[in-house]
Parts: C-alpha cells; structure tokens; sequence
C-alpha cells in the first residue's frame, strides 16, 4: 500500500502540488488523468521521491519516507518506473539496459542477469533485439525496453509516466498491449496518462488532477459514467 | 646552404633520451590531470564550498600562464615555504592541476551533455549515485568529447617544452646544451620538433583509434 498525506510540492516559488491525499492499494491499477500540467506527473514521481515533497508524507506500507531517506534505494527497488522519453542508457545494447541494474542493485552475476534480461525482453515481444542499441530502435520497441528493463527488478508497484506521449498510434498500440498483460498480475500499477480509452480499459480507479490538486478518485465505471465534480464533467465532454 | 648533422652525431642519443622526460612529465600530468579534471568537473558546480574551492583553482590556473605557474611554484613558493621540490615534483604538479582545471572544464560539458533522464531512470532503479558515474554519465560523456580531450593531450606534450626554464632537461632544454657546445642551432632544432610532431602524431592517432573503438552507432 501506498499513500501519499497532504502532500505538497513548490518549485521555485510556483505550488505544482498541494492537498494531495490519496491511497493505492496492493495490486490494484491507478490512471491519473488531467489536463497538462495538473501535476500528474510530479505526483507520480512523489511517489519514489524523483521529486521530494515540499511537505507531508508518503507511505509505502509501514515505512514513512520523509523520516526515511536512508531507506530510499530499497523504496525504488521495488518501484519499476517508465518514463514518456524512454530514458534508455544509450550507450548499452537493449539486453546491458535491462541486466545493467540486476548487476549492480540486486547484485546478480553476469549469467543470471542476462538469462532474466533475455526472458523479460522476450516477454515484451524483442526476442531479436537483444543487441540493439537504443538508437536502432523504434520509439515502441524502446518504450519496451524501458518496460522490461522496469519488471526485470520484479517490483511490487510499476509507475508509468505518460509512457506512449511520444508515440506514434501504432507504436503506442504496442506499449499499451504490452502494459494491459501486466493489469491484475498482483503489481500495483499507476498509470500517468492521456489515453483516456486505454484508462478505462484497464483502471480499477480513475485519479482525476486539475490545478494542482485531486479533483476525484473514483471507481472507473463510475468516473466514466457519472463523474462527481463539474470540472471531471466538463474534461470528459471536451475528450469526446 | 650549411647543414651539417656529422657535428651533431654524437649528442643525437642524448637529444633524444630528452623525449622519456618530456614523455613522463606529459603521463604523469595526463592521467593526474584526467583524476582531478573528473573530480573537478563533478564538483565545480557544487555550491558548496568544496565547489568554490574549486571554482577558484580552475579560475587561476586558466587566468595565469603555465609558465609564470611553474617558476612560481618552483622557484617563487619555496622562498616562503622553504621547501625545494625537485624539477619533476614541481612540474608533475602544476602540470597535473593545469591540465586538470582544462579537462574539467570540458569534462563537465561532456557531463552536462548526457540527458538528466538516463541519471532518473538510474535512480528509480535503485542504482548507487558512484555506479551512475562511472557506469553511465562517465562513459558517454567521455566518448563525447573526446577530440576535445585528444586536444588538451596534445597542447599538454608540446607545452611540457617550458620545464627547460626550470632547469629540467627535456628535449628543448638538450637542444640549447648541444647548441652551445657545438654552435649548430639549425640541426638539433629541427630534430626536436621532428620528434615533437612524431609524439602527437601517434597520440592523435591512437586518439582516433579510442574514438572509432568508442563508437556505439
């Protein structure tokens, strides 16, 4: 479990978050939806500290993280993260990206982590890209990488920020498939996101952000179908 | 026309036994100067004080001339300090933290050239600060400057020359030696800048070797 309380974030004097409460429960899927700059994306990287909070505290289970940044490398362990710009290590082929932290975090030797490098790009559908390097690959194939090279670790929560904003539609198709085989696997899975139909699809509950602050958390069907706040109404009416 | 190198003969060995100490002079301050340009180039930024500790070294080893440098610290400091450091302390270490203050500078544009989200992605992973260095921002940034760095190598061998005013004995500082025993200037000379063209041009080359070796695309 997850829970972010009264969370706040100023950079530089302008507030991007504030009053931001809000629980993800263990194996549930998440989508934070909202105009651009609604601070979907600082809440998201709140959540394993990329961003640190101005103020209040962040949970992850038993363990506040504020009071416990000591802990922090065994809180990103656990949280795969994928970015919107794929954030590949350029100078590795496809199979060193993904084997690169099993080597240096969970301390694997060089067999182990290429055999679970293989498997997990395997998994995502880049069997024969293994010795690619990042710039002979497609954005969709990349943006798979990225992804094997997040559930390789085998974290308990994986974190997506607007991971198919710099794809083309079929690519994005590809990332999304590739995304809906993880939904209600046991991972947690929150979802930063413009694919409003890809939301609906796989989200146990929607997070709708404006201005800086949650507007509603409600049960998928439910935001779709009958929003609670006028602001949610008049988002879903300008998506149509 | 009056060249006449049978004169010269007999000095051409120690002429060119002056290239191991131009060539020492040159190792030490290249592999020093690329240690502390890393450190440096890591830190300067800092806006610590360590960062302005730095900011000042660079700012005068880049504000004074190499030479003023090493007769200062050669010949200046040890009427202060007492201590004499022989010529190769003396030149190991300012040649070292000169070079270092020029590679750190363009080290850190090779830093500051590899996007900010590999080091995010890094560290959302779980990686150490000290692995993200050396394993990721280390090696691209390298290989992206690396001309620049190639230069900063081969400006560093020629510019080894002006230990002769401290009394080294380099290859500059034998060709005036035999010059004054012999009074032939023209063939000594002209072999010294032959074997100084012939250093950085092996260096350049090897240097295009690392590059080609570098390359990932």
């Amino acid at each position: 479990m997850i829970k972010l309380e009264n969370v706040k974030k100023d950079f530089k004097g302008t507030t991007v978050l504030q009053n931001v409460n809000v629980t993800f429960e263990n194996g549930k899927t998440y989508a934070i939806i909202g105009s651009s700059g609604a601070g979907k994306s600082t809440l998201l990287r709140c959540i394993n500290f990329l961003e640190k909070p101005t103020e209040g505290k962040i949970w992850h289970d038993e363990l506040e993280l504020t009071k416990n940044q000591d802990k922090l490398p065994l809180v990103r362990e656990k949280c795969g993260m994928v970015f919107q710009s794929f954030n590949l290590f350029a100078h590795l082929r496809a199979i060193d990206n993904v084997s690169f932290a099993l080597k240096k975090v969970k301390k694997m030797n060089d067999e182990e982590a290429k055999a679970v490098a293989i498997d997990q790009l395997t998994k995502v559908g880049l069997a024969d890209r293994l010795n690619n390097y990042p710039h002979q690959l497609s954005g969709g194939e990349k943006q798979r990488v990225a992804i094997a090279r997040a559930l390789a670790m085998n974290p308990q929560v994986m974190l997506f920020d607007e991971p198919t904003s710099a794809l083309d539609p079929e690519m994005t198709q590809e990332v999304l498939k590739v995304m809906k085989n993880l939904n209600h696997t046991g991972m947690t899975i929150i979802i930063v996101t413009h694919e409003i139909n890809f939301a609906k699809e796989v989200a146990d509950e929607i997070i709708y952000m404006d201005k800086s602050e949650i507007i509603e958390q409600t049960d998928t069907k439910a935001f779709f179908t009958q929003p609670k706040s006028n602001r949610a109404k008049e988002f879903l009416a300008n998506m149509i | 026309m009056n060249i006449d190198f049978t004169l010269i003969q007999p000095y051409i060995p120690y002429l060119l036994r002056g290239t191991f100490v131009t060539l020492q002079i040159a190792a030490i301050a290249a592999i020093g100067g690329s240690t502390f340009g890393l450190l440096f180039g890591f830190t300067s930024r800092r806006k610590d004080v360590l960062g302005l500790i730095v900011r000042a070294i660079v700012d005068f080893f880049r504000g004074t001339p190499l030479v003023f440098q090493l007769m200062f610290f050669h010949i200046g400091l040890p009427q202060i300090t007492g201590w004499a450091p022989t010529f190769m302390t003396s030149a190991g270490i300012v040649f070292t933290l000169n070079s270092a203050c020029y590679l750190s500078e363009i080290l850190r544009a090779g830093i500051e050239s590899i996007d900010k989200g590999q080091t995010e992605a890094a560290i959302a992973l779980g990686v150490r600060k000290l692995d993200i260095a050396i394993h990721i921002i280390i090696p691209q940034a390298i290989r992206n400057v690396l001309p620049a760095i190639m230069n900063e190598f081969i400006t560093l061998i020629k510019e080894t020359s002006v230990v002769s005013m401290i009394g080294a004995t380099d290859l500059m500082r034998r060709q005036s030696i035999i010059s004054g025993t012999t009074f032939r200037y023209f063939e000594p000379l002209l072999l010294v800048g032959i074997t100084y063209y012939v250093l950085v041009k092996v260096l350049s080359i090897v240097g295009k070797r690392i590059e080609r070796k570098l390359r990932y695309d």
